[in-house]
């Protein structure tokens, strides 16, 4: 039974990472760019929560209307600003400009509000302890239902948005090959521009899951970043595949824990690099066997099929 | 007159009028120096202060870190953002080694050269990953080492350990010791470097780095080649962190698993000149420089650090060395090869 629980907790948990993982996954998928200030950037978001909490007594959730257009509007400045410029320069430029953006933010947080960690449970009630229990006794938390529900619904959102209006037609269409979009008429610089918004309006939400659900400092940004990119590797880089992937990661994690008190961490570590040493390899094996496949087929029938 | 006359005439007249050339007379005068002043290095312990053995040991440790990182990202194109796995693996392994009964100075070279093998089952599916990928992908080989070596009893999680057996020393000759074996492996990895980049390996490296698929089409082993380099740059980071437990004695995880290490390496190479030979060690010299004015000044350094790196990498992405080549054409320590004289022919490339 007790593995039972951290198995449903780590669905739970899953469903956390999902959600701090779809802008990463999204940005990825469109532009090709991995922004290693990602956590950062949702810690920062978590601070503006933080903020408005404390001094203005404003309900996180509610803080959020006020934080995901700030957000939006800072991926906007994001894109025009630095990823637009070095994406132009290479592969690798922009890894380094936001690795450095990624150590600005993290130390200048560290400056304004020092190395205290903060939490924003304290400002939303209950719902950071509520649960309700499952038959066989096992407790789910208010809070954790509700932002796997958030994490789905922002994926089906995003889903829904890339498949079904002109924003989503122009995204896609600079996603898959951006000179010709050009040609049609898609702008693919402001196209860029919005998904890095709407990028950063889902990180603006994981910052408030983030800060409602656990304690947060300065320098937990680099620690989200690397849980969303195992969970978007493991889910195999599409933006459903992602829910799948912070879903494993959370249940490993879980169910590490559960074998050893340092195994939480270990064990999602080990299961990302599991899953992509299985991709590389697993990979090959079976184009070995489709090859032997084939050839056992072409010795009994001839030579018809290996004429070319 | 056939065809093949006028393509023989055309080749003569070519060659009359460009000469391929690798050594110049400022790059001759430099190597001349370098080779000097790593002789004049050598006697530093017999003239130098204690505090700037210290500071020098420290220095030829940033070297080897930019050394080793821009022979990563700058030749091979392989950008990590955990090469502090390395590091923080070298100085644990000196610290288990010594744990064990072995002199503390081989143990620091028996590290290094265990880590650099480590490397190489690592290397066997983190090289299958590209750019970003590979860049976390490192990152999460990092946090990864750090929490195993946490398991071990002798570390004692994050209180940390020393290397004991130093004591065994006096103060003086540790210092040397530790200077000496510094300056060595800065030096020898920096000639194996440049002889590298010279030979078949360095036009092997920049071909894979400029595009992976057109190298490997013209017969580039690409893969064997960014294994040697990756290893290569394993083994000098495991050689920086053992150096820097023996000039620190202490062992921290935290410390040396931080990824502030690859914060360092980034500035030092990205200012520096990523790509060029002479960039690390022009960018390990001005981090050194900053390190020491600003350094006391906590996490405004770091954040001067960050934005540094930041606007580097949009206004001016070939670094400091990088713009001086490609305005002055200057090259003083020579891995690459110029083309001389005709009507102003290409640029002098490497």
């Amino acid at each position: 039974m007790i593995w039972l629980n951290q198995l449903v907790q780590g669905l739970m948990l899953g469903g956390y990472y999902a959600l701090l993982a779809c802008g990463l996954s999204f940005m990825f998928g469109v532009m090709g760019i991995i922004n290693l200030a990602h956590g950062s950037l949702a810690v920062l978001a978590a601070y503006m929560l933080f903020v408005l909490a404390e001094r203005f007594e404003v309900h996180p959730l509610l803080g959020l209307v006020a934080v995901i257009p700030v957000m939006a509007l800072i991926g906007w400045v994001l894109h025009r600003l630095v990823l637009e410029r070095s994406a132009r320069a290479g592969a690798l430029i922009p890894l380094l400009s936001t690795f450095g953006l990624a150590s600005v933010l993290d130390n200048s947080m560290f400056q304004a509000f020092g190395a205290d960690t903060r939490s924003l449970a304290p400002y939303i009630d209950s719902l950071s302890y509520d649960g309700w229990t499952l038959p066989g006794g096992i407790i789910v938390g208010q809070l954790a239902v509700l932002t796997l529900v958030v994490a789905i619904a922002l994926l089906g959102g995003l889903h829904l948005m890339l498949n079904h209006t002109a924003l989503g037609r122009r995204i896609r269409a600079a996603a898959h090959d951006p000179d010709t979009a050009q040609l049609v008429g898609v702008d693919a610089r402001s196209v860029y521009a919005a998904s890095t918004a709407i990028a950063m309006t889902t990180v603006a939400i994981a910052g408030a899951f983030l800060a409602m659900r656990a304690t947060f400092d300065p320098y937990t940004g680099p620690y989200q970043l690397i849980f969303a990119f195992e969970a978007v590797i493991i889910g195999g880089r599409s933006l459903w595949g992602t829910l799948m992937g912070g879903i494993v990661l959370g249940v490993a994690q879980s169910i590490g824990a559960q074998v050893h008190p340092q195994g939480f961490l270990i064990a999602g570590h080990v299961v990302f690099l599991a899953v992509l040493l299985a991709r590389v390899y697993a990979a090959d094996t079976l184009r070995r066997w489709v090859r032997s496949v084939r050839s056992r087929f072409s010795s009994q029938f001839g030579n018809r099929a290996t004429t070319p | 007159m056939n065809l093949t006359t006028h393509a023989a005439a055309a080749i003569g007249a070519a060659r009359t009028i460009t000469r391929v050339q690798r050594w110049t007379a400022p790059s001759i005068a430099t190597v001349s120096l370098v080779v000097a002043a790593q002789l004049v290095l050598v006697a530093g312990p017999l003239f130098l202060s204690p505090n700037v053995v210290e500071r020098l040991t420290t220095l030829f440790i940033y070297g080897i870190l930019a050394l080793m990182w821009n022979a990563l990202a700058g030749y091979a194109g392989l950008l990590s953002v955990g090469h502090q796995a390395f590091f923080g693996l070298g100085a644990y392994a000196a610290v288990r080694l010594a744990d064990w009964g072995v002199s503390p100075y081989p143990a620091l070279l028996l590290a290094a050269t265990l880590v650099g093998a480590l490397s190489l089952p690592i290397s066997a599916f983190m090289l299958r990953l590209r750019d970003g990928e590979f860049a976390i992908g490192m990152w999460v080989v990092a946090a990864l080492c750090h929490l195993l070596v946490n398991l071990d009893n002798l570390v004692q999680g994050e209180t940390g350990t020393s290397l004991i057996a130093l004591q065994a020393y006096a103060a003086d000759a540790r210092r040397s010791y530790t200077y000496w074996a510094a300056l060595g492996t800065v030096t020898a990895l920096g000639w194996l470097v440049f002889v590298m980049l010279r030979g078949k390996m360095g036009t092997a490296a920049q071909a894979i780095r400029d595009n992976e698929e057109a190298a490997g089409s013209v017969g580039v082993r690409v893969l064997p080649s960014k294994r040697l380099i990756f290893v290569l740059s394993a083994f000098g980071c495991a050689a920086a962190g053992a150096l820097w437990l023996a000039s620190s004695i202490t062992f921290q995880p935290k410390t040396y698993f931080s990824v502030q290490w690859t914060a360092y390496m980034i500035f030092m190479v990205l200012v520096g000149g990523i790509g060029t030979y002479e960039g690390p060690i022009l960018g390990a010299v001005l981090f050194f420089t900053i390190e020491t004015l600003f350094g006391a000044s906590g996490v405004t350094y770091l954040i001067g650090l960050g934005a540094t790196a930041l606007l580097f990498a949009l206004l001016m992405p070939r670094g400091i060395w990088g713009e001086i080549e490609q305005r002055l054409g200057l090259q003083l320590l020579p891995v690459g090869y110029r083309l001389r004289g005709g009507t102003g022919g290409p640029p002098p490339k490497r």
